[in-house]
Parts: structure tokens; C-alpha cells; sequence
């Protein structure tokens, strides 16, 4: 072994001595090269991961030690009391069982409209094609924040061409329910439901033609050749998206504040949560008691830990559903 | 083809129809949860609107609702400017920052998987609310500070500024810089998707290509901006579209959250729908003001 790499050294120099010096030079370079993007990386790493890691610390500080200025990260006082405090104000188990099913079916209808659409887009022409597309785009770029005042309204008092107004004599309220959330992911107008069909469509578009013309010709119509051929291909991106769709619904509050108002879903329980405790606080330290900022901010983190945390593991045990294979189908423009 | 009178259709219209037929979600749900809305929310702009019992009324007030947000509300257009001028100075930042990730996250490293995991996971990390538990925390801000001032330790960047200001040189040139460093983990938050878009376009570009430039005697730097950078530029404009939209549209905007406190709380529509109405027409004015400079530098492979 040491033998082999002394006459690997020996190459190493007779072969530095003929480039005139060059090959050390360039050795050196790209082994400093390496050593500056390593630390580069890691510090970029450690700034992405370092609030993290400081609410884990965070969360289980008893109150005394967030005030005292000689306990930095590691807690003195070790506790969990802060979980079971969470827990008990977020009614967690419950708003994660809410939240598992909410985002699991809202995604799933999401995804399957989108990839209905997607591969419209991708592989039929059509007159006024191009104009739906940029419909598309518009339903990205508008904020919903522009149309919510009036879809609140609308599904307040909700009616089909007055249809239901002519039977029942009143609109319906469709405000308490899931109904309409689902309706609009049904039509594509879900959370981002512009980028999964803009990432499907793209995914589509680089299939080889010749794929869906074998088909054709082997006699499959147009329908079974989507479902048996065109979607066991796009695969990889309908997992990535389906993933996407599911996290960002999971952590969505906005459609959630919006539509479903009397749904328990963690994002929801998760702003209340101050609340709740200045409540709890008032119920066992009597009228007047406040629980104090730092601890206020701790009850958060924690609370922020735990509505994360399944997340965090769908997201290491996916990690490349999320990533590699959208990363690998290349989005062309 | 069943009904032998009826016309046998083209391949053509077959195809369009069944082209239609795929995109029928979309175009319904265009039509009823966006265009009607979109176009109601405009009427509602210049009405008045009060709920009443089994309904809602809209009484025409013409401008006056834009004339209270541009002229007589305090805070609107000082909060468009801000966002707007903050845009201008994060929207490069995030794209130099993830194009420069990309870069290093597609060469080949040991814990390569690894290290890209991290740089996803803002994606995770700034949806939704988290981001605003994360930034509406002036209160913790302030503990912090009061922490800090008792236990005599301050941030690096602080101590740094404090020695360099000493120093006197350019006290304000260095401000900036310090500025731009403090918020390099904002940017490096809201950079998670552009990453991965700027690494899917990276992986397009064939090796062949590099190696015929380094056989011609192209250096890695000439290489870079002679077939990287050309080959990913319109990738580029995807991602300047994308941030910006994404900057001025996440719920944590400061625009954004006005428009929904004077909906949801205080449920001023007409007001809200003016605000919003007008905040959207000059989001689609920088888009497309950018993406029409930008596109015409753009090159096209293929």
C-alpha cells in the first residue's frame, strides 16, 4: 500500500517536473478550491439550519432560562413541560389528524386536475390554446388577496344561477364547510395550482412523440393511452408536485383562515396559540396574569416544532420525490 | 362514426376536442373562481359594499375608494413604496444567491445529497405560516435586544461594524454592506425554488459541451459565461418572474396583509378590492416591464 502511493508521489513530482511546475500548481488550486466551498457550504448550511436548531433548544428551556443571559443554547433547566403545554392549548393530535386528511385529499385533488390539464396543454392543439395558457399564468401571478373579498362573498351566500334561490327561497352557506375549497382545487384554482400545471405541462412536453403514435397505431384510444402510457412515465413529476401540494397546503393558513373556518387545522391553532395561552395563564394564575414575552415566544417555537416536525419527516424520507426527480426532468422552458 | 349520416369529423377536431375536454377544469374553474370574481372584485373597486341578510348591496361611488388609498389612507402608499423599493434590492440578491447555489450544488462533492436537502428545505420553511410566526416577531426582536445589552454580547456583524466604524472608513458604504449581510438569511429562505429550477437547468446542459470548450482552450471562467450562462438564461427570466411575484405576493407582505386586515376584520370590500385592484395592476406592470427588457437578452438553445 505505502508503497504504491510513494511511487504514485515519485509519478506525482516527475510528472510536475515535466508540466514545468503546472501540475502542483493546479493540485493545490483546486484542493484550496475545495476546502473554500466546503466551508462555504457549511456555513450557508448552518444558516438555513441555525433557527431550527435554536427553537429545538428553545423548547425545552424552563422559563427562567430564557431570561438568563449565561444560557445560550444549551438549556440548564431541561424540561418538556413546554410539549405537553403545546400540546394540550393546540389540541394537537386532533388538528394533525385534521391536517394529515386535509392536505392529503385537497393535494390529491389538486394534482389529479392539474395533471388532467397539464397534459392538455402539453399534447393537444386546439384553437385559442395559447390564450388559455396565459390564463394560466394570470391565475399565478394574480394575488388572491384581489379576488378573496368577492369568493368570500360568493360562497357566503353561494347559488348556481339562482337556481337554489328559486327552490329553497335563500342562497346557501357554503362558508363553514369544505365544499367550496375542494370546488376550487377541482377547477384548478387550488394553492399554486398554476405552477403544478405549468411543471406537469413542461414534463409532458419533453415525452417523445413517437411514444404516444406507437400507441395510437397498436389501436389504444386517447384516454387509455394517457392512463396506461403517458402516466406511469410522469411518475416523478406528479410525485414532486403531489409532495409540494401537500406541504404547502399543510402550512397554508390564508385558504385556511379563508374557507375553512371551522375546520381544526394546526396552521389555524398555531396563530391562536398566544392567545390561548394568555387565556390559560388567566385560568390558572387568576385575572391579570400574563404569561411573559420570552415565554410567549417559546410556547411558539414549540408549537412551530411540532407542526413542522411531520413535515420535516415526510421531507427526509422523500427528499428526493421533493428534489432530485424534478431537478432530474428538466424544466425546459 | 357510429351515425353513418353525421359527418366524420377531422383528426384535427378530434384532437381539439379531446384537447378541450383535458383542459375543461381549468377552463371552468377559470371562469367561475377567477375571471367572475376578478371582474367583481374591479365592480366592487368603485361601490360601496354592505352586507345585508341574505345577500350583499354595491352602490356605484366611482373613484372614491382608490382616491381614500392613494390620497387619504396613511399607510398604503407608504407601504407600496417600501415593498416595492425592498423588491428592487431582493430580487437580484436572490437570484445571484441561488444561481451561485446551483452552481455548487451541481458540481460533484462527498454528502452532496446531503447538503441539497438544506438548501431545499426552505422551501418547507417559508410557506405558509411559518413565515409569518417567523417575521412578525418585533416582540421577540426587542427581548432579544434587552438580552443582549445585559449579557454583553452582540451579533458579529454588530461588533464588526462597531470596529470598522471606528476605524472611519466609509461608515455608510460599509452600512450597506452590513445591510445586505444581515439579510442574506432572508434571501437565502426565499431562494428554495429557484435553486432547484436554476440545478434542473444546469443538468441540462451536456458535458460534451464543456469539454469540446476545454479542448479549444476555454478557462472555466470563459467557459461559464460562454455556454453556462447562455444556456440557462432563460431559466434566468423564469426566475426573475418568479421572484418577484413571489416576493410581492407571499401572505407576509406588508401590502398584502393591509388588504386583508381591511377585508376580513373591519369588512370594508369596496376599499380592500380598490387597494387590491391596484396593487395587482402594478404588480403586472413590473412584471411585465422586466420580463419584456430581460426577454430580449435571453437566448434560446434549439
Amino acid at each position: 500500500m505505502s508503497r504504491a502511493k510513494s511511487i504514485e508521489r515519485e509519478k506525482f513530482w516527475e510528472r510536475n517536473r515535466k508540466s514545468g511546475g503546472y501540475l502542483l500548481k493546479k493540485s493545490v488550486g483546486n484542493s484550496l478550491y475545495k476546502i473554500a466551498r466546503a466551508i462555504l457550504l457549511f456555513g450557508l448550511c448552518f444558516l438555513i439550519i441555525q433557527p431550527l436548531l435554536n427553537k429545538v433548544s428553545i423548547s425545552f428551556m424552563a422559563e427562567k432560562d430564557l431570561y438568563d443571559a449565561t444560557v445560550i443554547s444549551v438549556p440548564r433547566n431541561f424540561t418538556t413541560t413546554n410539549y405537553s403545554l403545546a400540546n394540550e392549548l393546540l389540541e394537537y393530535w386532533k388538528c394533525l389528524r385534521n391536517t394529515v386528511l386535509m392536505a392529503l385529499v385537497v393535494s390529491l385533488v389538486q394534482v389529479a386536475a392539474c395533471t388532467l390539464v397539464g397534459y392538455g396543454f402539453a399534447r393537444y392543439k386546439f384553437p385559442f390554446k395559447n390564450f388559455w395558457f396565459a390564463c394560466v399564468i394570470l391565475s399565478i401571478v394574480i394575488p388572491p388577496q384581489t379576488i378573496s373579498s368577492s369568493l368570500w362573498l360568493h360562497f357566503r351566500f353561494f347559488d348556481v344561477f339562482g337556481i337554489f334561490k328559486a327552490i329553497t327561497g335563500d342562497s346557501i352557506n357554503l362558508q363553514a364547510s369544505v365544499a367550496p375549497y375542494l370546488m376550487m382545487c377541482m377547477g384548478c384554482m387550488g394553492l399554486k395550482s398554476g405552477l403544478y400545471i405549468y411543471l406537469i405541462r413542461q414534463f409532458f412536453r419533453g415525452i417523445p412523440k413517437e411514444l404516444e403514435e406507437a400507441a395510437y397505431v397498436d389501436g389504444c384510444g386517447k384516454v387509455k393511452t394517457f392512463l396506461r402510457i403517458m402516466l406511469p412515465d410522469a411518475k416523478p413529476i406528479l410525485t414532486s408536485c403531489f409532495l409540494f401540494a401537500y406541504v404547502w397546503q399543510w402550512t397554508d393558513s390564508y385558504y385556511a383562515k379563508l374557507f375553512l373556518g371551522n375546520i381544526k387545522l394546526l396552521p389555524k391553532a398555531l396563530i391562536g396559540l398566544t392567545g390561548r395561552l394568555s387565556d390559560y395563564w388567566v385560568k390558572i394564575y387568576g385575572t391579570g396574569a400574563m404569561p411573559s414575552a420570552g415565554y410567549e415566544q417559546a410556547m411558539i417555537a414549540t408549537g412551530l416544532l411540532m407542526t413542522i416536525i411531520p413535515l420535516l419527516i415526510i421531507y427526509l424520507v422523500a427528499q428526493k420525490g421533493f428534489v432530485e426527480s424534478l431537478s432530474q426532468s428538466g424544466i425546459k422552458m | 362514426m357510429s351515425k353513418p349520416k353525421k359527418k366524420r369529423k377531422t383528426l384535427a377536431q378530434k384532437n381539439a376536442i379531446a384537447g378541450y375536454l383535458f383542459i375543461l377544469p381549468f377552463i371552468i374553474g377559470f371562469l367561475a373562481f377567477l375571471a367572475y370574481p376578478l371582474i367583481e372584485s374591479l365592480q366592487m373597486s368603485f361601490c360601496k359594499v354592505t352586507v345585508e341578510v341574505g345577500g350583499f348591496n354595491k352602490e356605484f361611488i366611482g373613484l372614491a375608494n382608490f382616491k381614500k388609498a392613494f390620497t387619504v389612507d396613511p399607510e398604503f402608499t407608504r407601504l407600496l413604496t417600501e415593498s416595492l423599493s425592498s423588491m428592487a434590492y431582493r430580487v437580484p440578491a436572490t437570484l445571484i444567491f441561488s444561481f451561485f447555489v446551483a452552481l455548487l450544488l451541481n458540481q460533484d462533492f462527498k454528502g452532496r445529497g446531503f447538503v441539497r436537502a438544506i438548501f431545499f428545505l426552505p422551501v418547507i420553511l417559508s410557506s405558509g405560516v411559518i413565515v409569518g410566526l417567523e417575521y412578525n416577531n418585533t416582540l421577540l426582536q426587542g427581548m432579544e435586544d434587552v438580552v443582549q445589552e445585559s449579557g454583553g454580547n452582540s451579533s458579529i456583524t454588530a461588533t464588526l461594524q462597531a470596529i470598522l466604524d471606528t476605524g472611519g472608513v466609509g461608515s455608510k458604504f460599509f452600512g450597506y454592506v452590513f445591510d445586505i449581510l444581515d439579510s442574506v438569511y432572508d434571501v437565502a429562505i426565499a431562494s428554495g425554488i429557484q435553486i432547484i429550477i436554476f440545478l434542473s437547468g444546469l443538468q441540462t446542459i451536456s458535458s460534451s459541451m464543456y469539454e469540446a470548450a476545454k479542448i479549444e482552450g476555454c478557462t472555466a471562467w470563459e467557459s461559464f459565461w460562454k455556454i453556462t450562462f447562455p444556456m440557462v438564461s432563460s431559466l434566468i427570466l423564469v426566475n426573475i418572474v418568479y421572484s418577484i411575484i413571489d416576493f410581492l405576493i407571499r401572505t407576509d407582505n406588508e401590502v398584502m396583509e393591509k388588504i386583508n386586515d381591511t377585508m376580513m376584520p373591519m369588512m370594508d370590500y369596496g376599499f380592500s378590492s380598490a387597494m387590491a385592484w391596484s396593487y395587482f395592476v402594478i404588480v403586472m406592470a413590473v412584471v411585465g416591464v422586466i420580463s419584456l427588457i430581460v426577454s430580449k437578452k435571453v437566448y434560446y438553445y434549439e
